[in-house]
């Protein structure tokens, strides 16, 4: 690669804007620039390298994290514990790409008919996808190639660590039959340049051997290899302005010095996570669009889906050294398919996860003090731990809304985060915690503790894909429905949460509309 | 002077004199237990907030995280930057003050004696949990979890092995070495 990074005009009018650098942005970008298609992505948050990245819990939370001002309220047990911290994502170039563990797994068939398969539930606003597994199987594909994803394309699975054999110990003992080191985008030998995974441990702290699929060191960097992408870090989008006709035209934002700053735009897609994409759709209200950009049918902000999780860790009598390896270092999929008989609709995953002992402290059992919550700690060494994560309802009520009062160092109203858990998510959360005690029980675990949720890495639905213009904010292509080249490009698209982790599906479908979008510019549509 | 900034609503400090203050304690002070704890002498160069008040946070400290395998001197780090947050914010100087006053006045209550003079733990977790939902114990609780848990120095103590990519990760050294396992 040459030393040409693009560098494009603030009045070019002509480049497609990209806000958010992560899972949707990063990879956009990315297929775009192939495309030939000119590009900026304005990140918020700051470049890094992989030797940036630190083995030490809070110290890489305070350097990846997004700790600007966010509002957690309803009576989900986050709000509670975390009421600033309703979200656990990153504000850097690679977006959350940088923490997540890299389980990458596809929808069910199923997963994309979520009404028509679960029927009507009382307090869920269930819709079906517009699209179907089908029409998303070749962009699996793409994505698990690109990703590099295990069990894919020939890569062979990575090999369990201590974790993970105590869960499959005791998942056979149950009687468990699906139980493998995972799908996971990262490497169990080297490949596209990138070497393989050496057990570190710290996944969610940065991958310091980049064997983890990041669209930090893969997609931005191959983008940027085409002279056609341009990242700048530390840019802020505060608003999205459009014409008279109602079509967007640019994006306002602050620069790395906090001044305000305004680049020109063809078109614009948003991806900065499903808490900050509608907050900006919500901040760019104009007198024509009184209720925010692409807010016609009033979705925006609405259907917050955040995964139905919780964990169990158990205390054995001898040592497992969880923190050794692959933090998801394996899964049971057998509870995975939708079977009502179990008391709610959707399925969940069983997947291996483990903190270091500062996060332990913090996250446990939030707000815990004395000799109870110490001996857990005290189990350290001899824990091992698995995260449940099912599919969650979308509920109207479930939402971003834009904080009456609060605001940021830029003055952007920040984000308020309601959220209750409706009853079937509280049903799959009981039903995962007792399976999972089951597991470490059959091995012989001595203590077993529920944990609750940590602050939402999943955030999903905000901006939701519908077939019909007044049940969402994007067609099937994640464009939306008011504003023709406005569009929307992480999992704030998902109709639908699925019971699965939801990356990959992030990626296919960024993958997917970027083959739509330059269909759309070559037929001069946008 | 090392001063790690962390979650911006916690945050931990180190500070150097703590190390010379807990150079020049005599030997017996070092020995675990709350009677020690409790010693004032042990804050003799608090320069703001007094050392009856630094002693009862250290042994708060003990009591809401306590560990018999930790000295008292980790304690004290951790409670040790309050003194100067106190130094350079009237709020929380009168937070902690006032705090410290509503503990000794439960304390008093119920056992007759300030919280750093209970002799057993019992009796002090009985105190702490008549002030629990207070916000003094709040903060005190929420910046321990950090302040405590985020020394390197006692991770051994917990067997955890910290930081691995500078050793090559654990791929060469125990990641799948578990030899319990009943075989299925
Ligand atoms: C600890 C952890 C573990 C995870 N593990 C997994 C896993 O194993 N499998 C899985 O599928 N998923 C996992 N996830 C979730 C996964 O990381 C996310 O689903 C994914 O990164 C979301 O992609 P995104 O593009 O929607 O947003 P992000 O990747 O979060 O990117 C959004 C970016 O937009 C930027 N941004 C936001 N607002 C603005 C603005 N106004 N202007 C400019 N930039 C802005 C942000 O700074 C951020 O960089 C995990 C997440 C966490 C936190
Ligand atoms: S365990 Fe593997 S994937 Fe995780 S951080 Fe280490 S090298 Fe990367």
């Amino acid at each position: 690669m040459t030393n040409k990074l693009a560098k494009f005009d603030l009045n070019d009018d002509s480049v497609f804007v990209i806000i958010g650098s992560g899972a949707g942005g990063g990879t956009l970008g990315n297929e775009l620039a192939q495309k030939g298609v000119k590009v900026v992505i304005l990140e918020a948050g700051a470049r890094f390298n992989i030797p940036d990245f630190v083995n030490d819990e809070w110290p890489s939370f305070q350097q990846l994290a997004w700790t600007d001002p966010r509002v957690a309220s309803g009576s989900w047990q986050v709000a509670k514990d975390f009421p600033n911290l309703p979200a656990w994502i990153v504000k850097a170039v690679g977006g959350t790409s940088i923490h997540w563990a890299g389980a990458s797994l596809r929808f069910g068939e199923w997963e994309y008919k979520a009404k028509t398969t679960y029927g009507d539930i009382k307090g869920a606003n269930l819709l079906d996808w517009p699209i179907t597994l089908a029409e998303m199987e070749p962009y699996y594909a793409n994505a698990e190639n690109r990703m590099g994803v295990n069990g894919t394309n020939g890569i062979p699975h990575l090999p369990g660590n201590n974790n993970f054999k105590v869960m499959q110990a005791g998942a056979t003992k149950i009687g468990y039959k699906t139980v493998f080191t995972g799908n996971m985008a990262i490497n169990s030998q080297p490949r596209d340049g990138r070497g393989s995974c050496e057990q570190i441990g710290f996944c969610f702290q940065g991958c310091k051997s980049g064997a983890k699929w990041s669209t930090l060191y893969t997609e931005i960097p191959k983008g940027e290899a085409t002279g056609n992408l341009e990242v700048r870090p530390l840019s802020q989008a505060i608003t999205i302005e459009h014409d008279a006709s109602g079509k967007v035209t640019a994006v306002v934002y602050a620069d790395a010095k906090g001044v305000m700053q305004r680049q020109k735009a063809r078109a614009i897609a948003v991806a900065g996570n499903s808490i900050e994409s509608p907050r900006l759709l919500l901040n760019s209200a104009s007198s024509k669009y009184p209720d925010g950009l692409a807010n016609s049918s009033g979705q925006v902000g609405r259907n917050y889906m955040r995964h139905t999780t919780g964990s169990v860790y158990a205390s054995f009598e001898r040592p497992v050294h969880m923190y050794r390896g692959t933090t998801m270092a394996g899964i049971i999929r057998d509870e995975s398919t939708n079977n009502p008989k179990r008391g709610f609709v959707g399925g969940y995953e069983m997947e291996t996860i483990s903190l270091g002992l500062p996060f332990a402290a913090a996250f446990f059992q939030p707000g815990a003090w004395g000799r109870d919550f110490t001996s857990k700690l005290d189990d350290y060494p001899n824990t091992a731990g698995m995260w449940i994560i099912g599919e969650d309802m979308p509920q109207e009520t479930n939402r971003v809304t834009l904080d009456g009062t609060l605001k940021d160092k830029f003055g952007m109203k920040v984000a308020n985060v309601h959220f209750d858990d409706h009853p079937n998510d509280i049903a799959m959360r009981k039903h995962g915690y007792q399976q999972g005690t089951a597991v470490y029980q059959a091995i012989g675990a001595t203590r077993v503790s529920e944990v609750p949720p940590y602050p939402s890495t999943h955030n999903l639905g905000t901006n939701r894909m519908s077939a019909n213009a007044r049940d969402g904010v994007v067609n099937k292509y994640g464009q939306t429905h008011d504003i023709k080249n406005l569009f929307i490009s992480d999992g704030s698209q998902f109709t639908t949460g699925a019971g699965v982790n939801p990356t990959l599906t992030i990626v296919a479908l960024a993958v997917r509309q970027g083959d739509n979008i330059a269909g759309m510019m070559t037929r001069g549509e946008i | 002077m090392t001063s790690r900034k962390i979650d911006p609503r916690i945050k931990v400090t180190r500070r150097n004199f703590l190390q010379s203050s807990a150079a020049a304690l005599p030997a017996g002070a070092l020995v675990a237990g709350g009677a020690t704890l409790g010693a004032e002498s042990a804050w003799a160069q608090a320069s703001t907030l007094t050392p009856h008040t630094m002693a009862t946070l250290t042994l708060m400290a003990r009591d809401i995280y306590p560990h018999d395998q930790i000295g008292d001197a980790s304690y004290r780090k951790a409670v040790a930057h309050w003194d100067t947050d106190a130094a350079a914010s009237p709020a929380k100087h009168s937070m902690i003050n006032d705090g410290v006053a509503q503990l000794n006045a439960e304390s008093k209550k119920r056992f007759k004696a300030d919280y750093v003079k209970l002799p057993d733990e019992a009796s002090r977790v009985t105190v702490l949990k008549a002030i629990e939902a207070h916000p003094f114990f709040k903060a005190v609780r929420a910046d321990l979890v950090v302040s405590l848990y985020n020394q390197h120095d006692l991770w051994p103590k917990f067997g955890y092995e910290g930081a691995s990519a500078q050793l090559g990760g654990y791929i060469h050294r125990g990641f799948n070495d578990i030899d319990w396992l009943p075989t299925a």
